[in-house]
């Protein structure tokens, strides 16, 4: 067999698998996002460019006026607010928790990072359910709270934005941690000490040498929280309790109770839109990360 | 003017604690080039950066100008570094990193561009100030980060190896640039190097330094020609050691008898014996190549060896088997031909051997 | 004696890195310790008692879950690693290709799109299929994890790979081994512990999925997370804990072999 026919063979089992189950089905949901919604969910094969109007506009039952879906709208932009500041916050206990485990020894430093790791690779749900039994009105925190004196009734936490910020930060920061780190690990420090050497603060030395230094990793540590926020369906169902919606919710309200496929199709390809182009700034990122360092 | 007084320097804890410097005491002066000479791990680079600040001693102070340095962080004192690595920030231009410690130190932005282009000035690096410190070439890096180093004119400039990354030529032209620099800013400089010929070229003043201690300060010469001990006069230049019996001294002048049964005089240096076993250290080229009776050493004359400017000639000394090695300079008009395997006398320059602290 | 400077040093980052070790792993710890909560509490301490343990192992519907989720996970997981073996082979020490980009693209594209998307696609998709054929069996939910699992399995089997020196192959077809021969006794044993941490990976992955098996299970197909989001909107006792302490148990287990395997290789 010639080598191109070979790997043919070797990849088409796995092409195949990932066409029908993962990459295929897209088409099929943009084909889907211009049909006119079944009556019990399903579609009706009927052209209609409806679906992309309700993403961003309703149209009034009774007058046929046009306005904007402001429930719309409110979902996405509470999705993109708690993804920014779900980023933020990652990198404001990210950034100074990668610095330590950089300056850790080298043979510990690994174990560091596999404290951070274990959490990451377990059950995305199971963490989610941790921060809820620690929120809840009946959680340990008000329990705590309670039993101090600090308050007398609990503080409702759960099912507030508050939540869902706490909740995706929690799951989402091993990835800010883990890009950083990379990049701080490969850090010079003779950089830094020659900005001591030259008159340069702590502060001064963080800002002007260490940060522009591990900025590449910064940048995609933000973009990898920022779109796993965007699309999270668990974490704002279970600490959003359906009250507080994110974009997942939304799209899934429509394969659900709403049942408007089409709308849910146009949904989701504006989401995957959204994250697409936040990845090909994350490919710049990596890419200007490779310039800088080859 | 730097004190440093009686400075440890420990890495680690307990028995496994590593002594980087022992009890190290040197006074390096105001406008001098200090050399800090030595193999690799005997504690030079060390004590620069104790110096600098990038590591406290363990015990003992540093003062510079009757100051003491300890609880001043490296970006309070007037010391700048210039790295082995050069530690370019390479996120800014030439210009930008020049310009660095004038910033940082909050001069107004007219007086920093003063001083940067009189600096790129200074080591001729004007037409590149806006080049990324990653488009320029090696010995251009050198030069920028000496210009960096010395914009904030500190009293004192530390110098760890910084001519080792350049190739021969380049390194040749850099010691010029240096000592130039030196003369012009009128700056102490502080270098540290592995390298004999460098230090001996460049410096006002070298320190031998091994194990974590000082084991002689002196002028280059006075290093070269009055080795105190046998380390100094084997890891600067060639040495002959040869064993002796003290018979006489006055004040600096030691008789001793060698091997052979022949008498020479020789410096006593620090050696305070007036009798007894020494061991006498004789440069290469302080003997000459004579008839077998002329003079006070005879041998046979194993290999010879051709170096362009001079010939080494490698003998094995009669009754003792100890190995003699002797230089000299090629010159057009040739003494008598030896043979390989020839038995030859060997006359040493009077007073030209030291007498070696055991 | 003054301390000394410290270059590495930064006021305040150790006490936030603490601070997040602290955060990352007291939720997590105080779920496992009111698994073994006596009282119907998950945030009333009424002494220690493994009786949730027994509880769930006793009900019915979270064994037919786990039955389910291991079943799913094993399946897929040997599917994924197996497909990404030979797309690796494929891909791994070659000469760039025409394509590969493609190949790339295709590969990690479970990574890149969100997962709700995909998982919307997958019930649209299947959701025909099943009409046109009338098959509601576990096969759409093993797939669709075979999927997403490949880039998990795919990755540290290429790094493997790529670690390996060719030469080694060329000597045994030199010595007269066949590509198959060479592949069975020379490539396979090197690759193996990679092939192991992609199995072992794609085994946590497909575990712990919630949203795609959530979109694309048929009734009565509940693996133990999506059993657990069910759970939500009932009072939770800690009986959920006591599953999430045995999945998590798995997970922690999986990924630290992992990396002392990785690590001891090397």
């Amino acid at each position: 067999m010639s080598p191109s026919r070979t790997r043919f063979a070797l990849l088409a089992p796995a092409m195949v698998i990932l066409f029908f189950a993962a990459a295929g089905p897209l088409v099929i949901v943009l084909v889907y996002s211009f049909l006119i919604p079944g009556d019990y969910g399903g579609v009706v094969w009927d052209f209609s460019t409806d679906a992309w109007f309700g993403v961003v506009a309703e149209r009034d039952f009774f007058t046929d006026q046009l306005s904007w879906a402001d429930a719309h709208l409110s979902v996405f932009w509470r999705s993109i607010k708690l993804s920014l500041m779900t980023s933020v916050l990652s990198l404001v206990i990210g950034f100074p928790t990668a610095y330590f485990i950089a300056t850790r020894p080298k043979g510990s430093r690994d174990v560091w990072m596999l404290l951070i790791m274990i959490p990451f690779w377990t059950n995305l749900l199971i963490r989610t359910f941790a921060i809820m039994e620690l929120i809840r009105n009946e959680g340990t925190i008000n329990t705590v709270l309670i039993a101090m004196g600090l308050v007398t009734q609990p503080i409702q936490m759960l099912y507030t934005e508050f939540s869902m910020l706490v909740g995706m930060t929690y799951v989402y920061l091993p990835l800010m941690i883990l890009p950083i780190y990379a990049s701080m690990e490969r850090l010079d420090f003779s950089l830094v000490e020659a900005g001591y050497d030259l008159y340069a603060t702590r502060w001064q030395v963080l800002r002007r040498v260490i940060f522009p230094l591990v900025k590449p990793g910064v940048v995609a540590g933000s973009i990898l929280v920022f779109v796993p926020c965007l699309g999270a369906y668990v974490t704002p169902r279970v600490l959003g309790g359906g009250k507080q919606l994110m974009l997942g919710n939304l799209i899934e309200l429509q394969f659900g109770q709403l049942r408007n496929w089409p709308l849910g199709a146009a949904l989701s390809l504006t989401l995957l839109v959204i994250v697409m182009i936040a990845l090909i700034f994350y490919v710049r990122a990596a890419g200007n990360e490779g310039n800088a360092h080859g | 003017m730097i004190e440093i007084d009686t400075v440890s320097k420990l890495f680690g804890a307990g028995d496994s604690a590593f002594r980087a410097l022992d009890r190290v005491s040197v006074t390096i002066k105001e406008n001098e080039f200090f050399t800090l000479l030595g193999p690799s791990g005997c504690g030079k680079t060390t004590l620069l950066r104790l110096i600098a600040g990038f590591e406290g001693p363990t015990s003992g102070k540093i003062l510079l100008d009757g100051q003491d340095l300890a609880d001043k962080p490296p970006y309070r004192r007037p010391v700048n570094t210039v790295f082995q690595s050069y530690a370019l920030f390479p996120h800014m231009t030439v210009a930008e990193n020049v310009g660095f410690g004038l910033t940082m130190l909050g001069k107004p932005k007219s007086e920093v561009a003063a001083t940067v282009s009189e600096m790129l000035a200074l080591v001729r690096m004007t037409n590149l100030a806006d080049r990324k410190t990653s488009q320029i070439s090696g010995g251009q890096q050198q030069r920028v980060a000496l210009a960096r180093a010395l914009a904030p004119r500190p009293k004192v400039l530390l110098l760890d190896e910084p001519l080792s990354a350049l190739d021969f030529k380049l390194r040749k032209e850099m010691q010029l640039e240096l000592k130039r620099l030196q003369s012009e800013t009128g700056i102490t400089f502080v270098f540290v190097t592995h390298d004999q010929e460098e230090a001996l070229t460049m410096s006002d003043r070298i320190a031998v330094m091994s194990g974590g201690t000082i084991r002689q300060i002196g002028g280059p010469r006075e290093i070269y020609d009055q080795p105190s001990e046998r380390f100094v006069a084997d890891f600067i230049g060639d040495t002959n050691f040869l064993s002796a019996e003290m018979i006489a001294r006055t004040g600096d002048s030691a008789q001793l008898r060698l091997g052979q049964g022949a008498e020479v005089t020789a410096r006593a240096g620090q050696v305070d014996k007036t009798s007894g076993a020494v061991t006498l250290a004789i440069r290469p080229e302080h003997a000459r190549l004579v008839a077998l009776d002329a003079g006070q050493l005879t041998g046979t004359l194993d290999d010879i060896v051709y170096f362009g400017t001079d010939t080494h000639y490698h003998i094995t000394l009669d009754g003792i088997g100890t190995r003699f090695v002797l230089r000299r300079q090629n010159s057009p008009d040739e003494m008598r031909p030896v043979q390989q395997g020839e038995r030859v006398g060997i006359a040493l320059a009077s007073s030209a051997g030291q007498v070696l602290k055991d | 004696m003054a301390k000394s400077f410290d270059v590495r040093r930064q006021p305040g980052f150790t006490a936030i890195a603490m601070l997040c070790f602290v955060l990352l792993y007291l939720p997590i710890l105080l779920l496992v310790a009111y698994s073994f909560n006596a009282g119907q509490s998950i945030s009333q301490w009424e002494g220690l008692s493994l009786r949730w343990y027994a509880s769930a192992w006793q009900n019915d519907q979270i064994q037919s879950a786990t039955i389910l989720s291991v079943t799913i996970a094993v399946t897929a997981a040997f599917l994924a690693t197996s497909v990404a073996v030979l797309a690796a082979l494929a891909t791994t020490r070659v000469k760039p290709w025409r394509g590969q980009t493609v190949a790339f693209a295709m590969i990690n594209q479970p990574l890149m799109v969100p997962e709700i998307v995909t998982a919307v696609s997958l019930l649209i998709f299947f959701a025909m299929i099943k009409v046109a054929t009338g098959y509601t069996g576990l096969w759409y939910l093993i797939i669709a994890h075979t999927a997403f699992c490949i880039p998990f399995a795919y990755m540290p089997i290429r790094a493997r790979l790529q670690g390996m020196n060719l030469s080694l192959e060329q000597a045994g077809a030199d010595l007269y081994g066949t590509p198959v021969k060479v592949f069975r006794y020379i490539t396979l044993p090197q690759l193996w512990p990679g092939i192991l941490a992609g199995g072992m990976l794609s085994f946590v992955i497909s575990l712990d999925d919630v949203v795609i098996t959530e979109f694309v299970k048929s009734a009565g197909q509940d693996t133990l997370p999506t059993y657990m989001l069910g759970q939500l909107r009932r009072n939770i006792t800690p009986e959920i804990n006591a599953i999430s302490t045995a999945l998590l148990a798995i997970s922690i287990l999986m990924v630290t072999a992992m990396f002392f395997f990785s690590r001891t290789r090397k």
